[in-house]
């Protein structure tokens, strides 16, 4: 019974409503500017694919669309579905989610094919999985949970080095696969849970701190002393954005491409004339540099009304934060509004010179099941926690 | 503080300060990408456009075929044949130095290249064009390109490339005027006409390739493709084709029957030589010929040491041109210029006879006839027609210390450019003034003399010059003072045969001649030929067509007898003029002169032919 919620009991309908049909549906108290954002996005990136990948699958042009597309619907489903589900079961299944979701990314160990180099998906009849992807949103529903629950137990410090441990265990099983991208993301993730839920400022000054050793160290001391914890093209990615012509052959290459593409559209874009992302110089125009290939075909004009519909797609889930009718909902939203804010500006700097290759997918954007499906969830979860607010400022629910 | 579970949102005001945190962050990232953006799009789109557009762009340039080399008469004398080049993609080389090598050292077996001649020629291959397939062999076999079609897999970066080469239909015909074509020079590269080309551009060196190139040469086309990020063609990505046009195509002055006999005269003779023919009036060479000669086809090919070795270092000297760049004494066919010089000079008249005792003494020194032979009292005509040199010292003497006869000569174009379209050389006409300068500077024992006078009077001592000199001195009497410009360039044709443009190259000057005078030496000369006792009569007596020709034996230091034969045809009034040498060839009448009736009877077949149906039906 899913849609059994604390505000039914506590406040019994007082009068026999006609439900309508929008109601029915579960579609009544849906945030438009966010599904439409949403929807928009994913359009969008159909559109582009439809343009620009004509020839990348010999003998099937529509490879990439047609999945893309499907996709696209299965999230689209999954929002409305998620919808009508009150969010707050989620802190009850903690424990299970994140078991689930420390299994999965583990599994990809023993059962995952390799791609590149690393293990990160399971090959399924009809597409790969990537649980790190779902686990982006499962790592936000599980730690909300804790960090609510565990909101009486131990001294602040103790609570701030639990959730960071809780946090930190997938992030590192994921960066292990290697896929420092999502392990970032994981991070970030579980940092903003933490500060939506109230950790203190100087907790959060101690962590940065420590964040800064540990990447000077990363970067710097351990290269030097002969023991790398980054893999050599992990640790070049990372540092060649900051100076791309001395790599123009090597990692820098792909930035530096991606950057003239950007660039080459101007303000309206080359459209089919576009030749960077046409003619394979960017390299992953479907996935990590799709931004490159709106950029190049549609200008400005088209890179800007991308940025625009992400930019309405994290004010409305900010605004989700301030709506929640608990702070569970406020959380998760948080978590959520922050991690996908971290991955649109990580990939689109990324594709536009100004942050290291991470290999992090642009959200609803970049080709890939796993990714757009997950953001969908994602994005469902916070319709739900809108919907609830809703019902509780009204007074009843939906269903 | 931690919010309770289960509590309506509470907008405390801590949260709200950490969602407006949030928001601020939100606002200053996308603040941060769209200035990115506007940034790379707009301000510097342009740059990022005209990058793009490098990027995936490769121009290939078109050879435009070589116009054709023509005779008068249409006939090819040098057109193109396709061949095969092998050419190296270096882009295409494996990455890893290791395996670059590896693949180098096999392509090299291929191709019969030692690793570092690959090497250097690579790398000059890359100084001229970057990026550009380099050529490494011209013109390899078929079975190359069989194995390479077999083989692809293990030569990425091999590729087989048709060019142009030049053909020579007739082998050796022409080889000293034609020239050859080979790459553009550094030094050729500064002087204007060659300012549009680019290095590894073929002109033609030397010859008619070298002074008609800029008609010859044709504009090449231009190819732009698309490539991908692996520099290789994309489907359908030629972006811009400009055909090459291929050169016009020259047609000459030669006449082949003219060249052809005159090459085979001297080839017969086994000497070396030269010979040429030129028309009197406009100076369009019909013939011009030099023996040994060589096959010019042999440029085209990579060459042995042996063939080097035959065309450089040989005594013999195949490569020169004879006929415009010799440096000879004449002999007695300079008496023409003597004789023209006493007439115009009033020093002797038609009349006015001495006695040719058979020497004269000047000083302390004695000028022989050939053989000692006395010719009694000679007059001009019998002068030329027995070349008595005694009456030629005498008027060589005569004009010793005046420079008179170096006028003449000079004014006939000896010792001087004759403005011919292909390579020549200038000569020396000996002077007092040269001589006296030279002794002034120690670079001779003795000043200018009356010996010095009395033998350039006959054509010996320090004179310098050459057939084309001498056809044109020739010319300019037999057409009344016209020194004509001799010239092989008839014109231009496009490949359809419309005519472009006629070279009828000026006149160098004039010379103010006495008919009389001209009638008078012609008829020297006619008698010489064609009358009993003339010096070439054993040759032309019985010649159908009357000529006007004269026999020269030059004495050359450390040689034997030159042979010189110089005739004008037809007498009375010349068309054509025929100067033929042969180095050790003789005296005149004996290898010049026999060499000269077989041009004739080329350039008058034709008649010939009508004048012996005459006589057997007659």
């Amino acid at each position: 019974m899913m849609y059994a919620t604390r505000a039914r009991n506590a406040r019994p309908e007082p009068f026999a409503v006609r439900v309508g049909i929008a109601e029915r549906l579960g579609i009544a108290n849906l945030d438009w500017p966010l599904a439409f954002a949403a929807i928009g996005l994913v359009s969008f990136s159909v559109f582009t694919l439809a343009q620009a990948t004509t020839h990348d699958v010999p003998g099937s042009p529509n490879y990439y669309v047609d999945r893309q597309a499907l996709y696209g619907l299965l999230g689209i489903v999954g929002m409305l579905v998620l919808t009508r589900i009150d969010y707050s079961r989620f802190r009850e299944l903690r424990v299970g989610i994140y078991t689930f979701l420390c299994a999965s990314v583990s599994l990809v160990f023993v059962f995952g094919f390799a791609a590149r180099g690393s293990r990160r998906a399971f090959e399924l009849p009809f597409f790969s999985f990537q649980p790190s992807e779902l686990g982006k949103l499962l790592l936000v529903l599980a730690l909300a949970g804790f960090v609510i629950d565990g909101a009486r137990r131990g001294s602040e410090v103790q609570r701030t080095v639990r959730y960071l441990c809780l946090g930190l265990a997938p992030a590192a099983l994921v960066f292990l696969q290697p896929d420092l991208g999502t392990s970032m993301v994981f991070a970030v993730a579980t940092l903003a849970v933490m500060y939506f839920g109230g950790v203190r400022w100087t907790h959060f000054a101690v962590i940065g701190g420590a964040l800064v050793a540990l990447i000077a160290l990363v970067l710097v001391v351990a290269p030097a002393v002969g023991t790398p914890v980054l893999k050599g093209y992990q640790q070049e990615r990372l540092t060649s954005f900051l100076d791309p012509h001395a790599h123009e052959a090597g990692a820098g290459y792909q930035q530096n491409q991606s950057v003239i593409a950007t660039g080459s559209g101007q303000l309206t874009g080359r459209g089919d004339r576009a030749t960077q992302t046409r003619l394979d110089f960017v390299p992953e125009r479907h996935t990590d540099f799709i931004f490159a290939v709106i950029g190049e075909r549609y200008g400005f004009a088209g890179a800007a009304l991308v940025l625009s519909l992400y930019a309405l797609l994290i004010w409305r889930a900010l605004r989700i934060v301030t709506l929640s009718k608990n702070s569970y909902g406020t959380l998760v939203a948080g978590g959520i509004a922050v991690s996908v804010l971290f991955q649109v500006f990580v990939n689109v700097g990324m594709n536009l010179g100004i942050m290291p290759i991470t290999g992090i997918p642009l959200p609803l954007m970049s080709y890939g099941g796993s990714s757009v499906l997950a953001t969908f969830l994602a994005v469902g979860v916070l319709q739900s926690i809108n919907v609830q607010a809703r019902i509780g400022q009204r007074g009843r629910f939906a269903w | 503080m931690y919010l309770r579970s289960g509590d309506r949102p509470q907008a405390s005001s801590r949260l709200a300060l950490r969602i407006a945190v949030v928001g601020g962050v939100a606002v200053a990232l996308f603040a941060v990408l769209f200035f990115r953006l506007w940034n790379l799009q707009v301000l510097s789109g342009p740059d990022y456009l005209a990058e793009a557009k490098n990027n995936r762009t490769r121009s290939f340039k078109v050879i435009a075929p070589r116009g054709d080399i023509v005779a008068r008469n249409g006939e090819t004398i040098v057109d193109n044949r396709t061949s095969l080049a092998l050419q190296l993609n270096t882009a295409r080389l494996p990455a890893d130095p290791a395996e670059a090598n590896a693949e180098l050292r096999r392509v090299g077996q291929l191709a019969h290249m030692s690793p570092r001649k690959l090497r250097r020629t690579i790398r000059e291959g890359e100084e001229v064009a970057a990026g550009a397939p380099v050529t490494l062999r011209k013109d390899v076999g078929y079975d190359l390109v069989y194995y390479l079609e077999e083989n692809k897999r293990d030569f990425p970066g091999l590729a087989v490339q048709r060019v142009f080469l030049r053909r020579y239909p007739h082998g050796t015909f022409g080889a000293h005027f034609v020239g050859s074509v080979g790459e553009v020079t550094e030094e050729q590269l500064k002087e204007r006409p060659y300012k549009q080309l680019e290095p590894g551009d073929e002109v033609g060196q030397g010859g008619v390739e070298a002074t008609y190139d800029r008609y010859l040469r044709g504009q090449p086309g231009l190819t732009r493709i698309q490539v991908n990020a692996l520099g290789q063609p994309t489907p359908g990505g030629q972006l811009y084709s400009k055909p090459p046009t291929p050169g016009e195509s020259l047609k000459l002055t030669v006449d082949p029957a003219v060249q052809e006999a005159g090459e085979a005269a001297l080839s017969e003779r086994g000497l070396p030589g030269a010979f040429i023919t030129m028309n009197v009036d406009n100076g369009e060479i019909l013939g011009l010929g030099s023996s040994p000669t060589f096959d010019p086809s042999e440029f085209t090919r990579p060459m042995t040491q042996a063939q080097v070795d035959q065309l450089y270092r040989n005594p013999s000297a195949p490569l020169n041109d004879r006929a415009t760049e010799g440096l000879y004494p004449t002999g007695s066919t300079f008496k023409l210029i003597t004789a023209l010089a006493g007439l115009e000079e009033g020093l002797v008249t038609p009349s006015s006879t001495i006695d040719d005792t058979g020497s004269i003494t000047v000083g302390e020194q004695k000028f022989e006839n050939s053989e000692g032979v006395a010719n009694g009292p000679v007059d001009l005509v019998s002068a030329l027609r027995v070349s008595s040199d005694v009456y030629f010292y005498l008027l060589g003497l005569k004009m010793w210390d005046n420079n008179k006869l170096q006028n003449w000569a000079h004014a006939l174009g000896i010792g001087r450019p004759t403005g011919i379209d292909i390579p020549g050389v200038e000569g020396l006409l000996p002077s007092k003034a040269w001589r006296n300068q030279l002794y002034k500077a120690g670079e001779t024992e003795r000043p200018w003399s009356a010996g010095d006078d009395i033998q350039l009077a006959t054509g010996q001592g320090d004179l310098q010059t050459n057939p084309l000199q001498m056809a044109v001195a020739y010319a300019t009497l037999a057409n009344g003072g016209t020194v004509p410009t001799p010239h092989l360039g008839l014109g231009v044709e496009d490949a359809a045969g419309r005519v472009l443009e006629e070279f009828e190259p000026k006149p160098r000057r004039h010379v103010r001649i006495d008919p009389e005078s001209r009638q008078v030496i012609l008829e020297g000369l006619h008698e010489a030929a064609q009358a009993p006792g003339g010096t070439s009569y054993p040759i032309f007596s019985s010649f159908p067509i009357e000529v006007a020709g004269k026999t020269g034996t030059a004495e050359r230091v450390g040689h034997a007898n030159q042979s010189w034969y110089i005739v004008l045809a037809p007498y009375p009034n010349p068309r054509i003029v025929t100067a033929v040498t042969v180095e050790e060839g003789g005296f005149g009448a004996e290898s010049a002169a026999p060499a000269a009736k077989t041009i004739l009877e080329a350039y008058f077949h034709k008649a010939l032919q009508e004048e012996s149906s005459k006589s057997s039906t007659g």
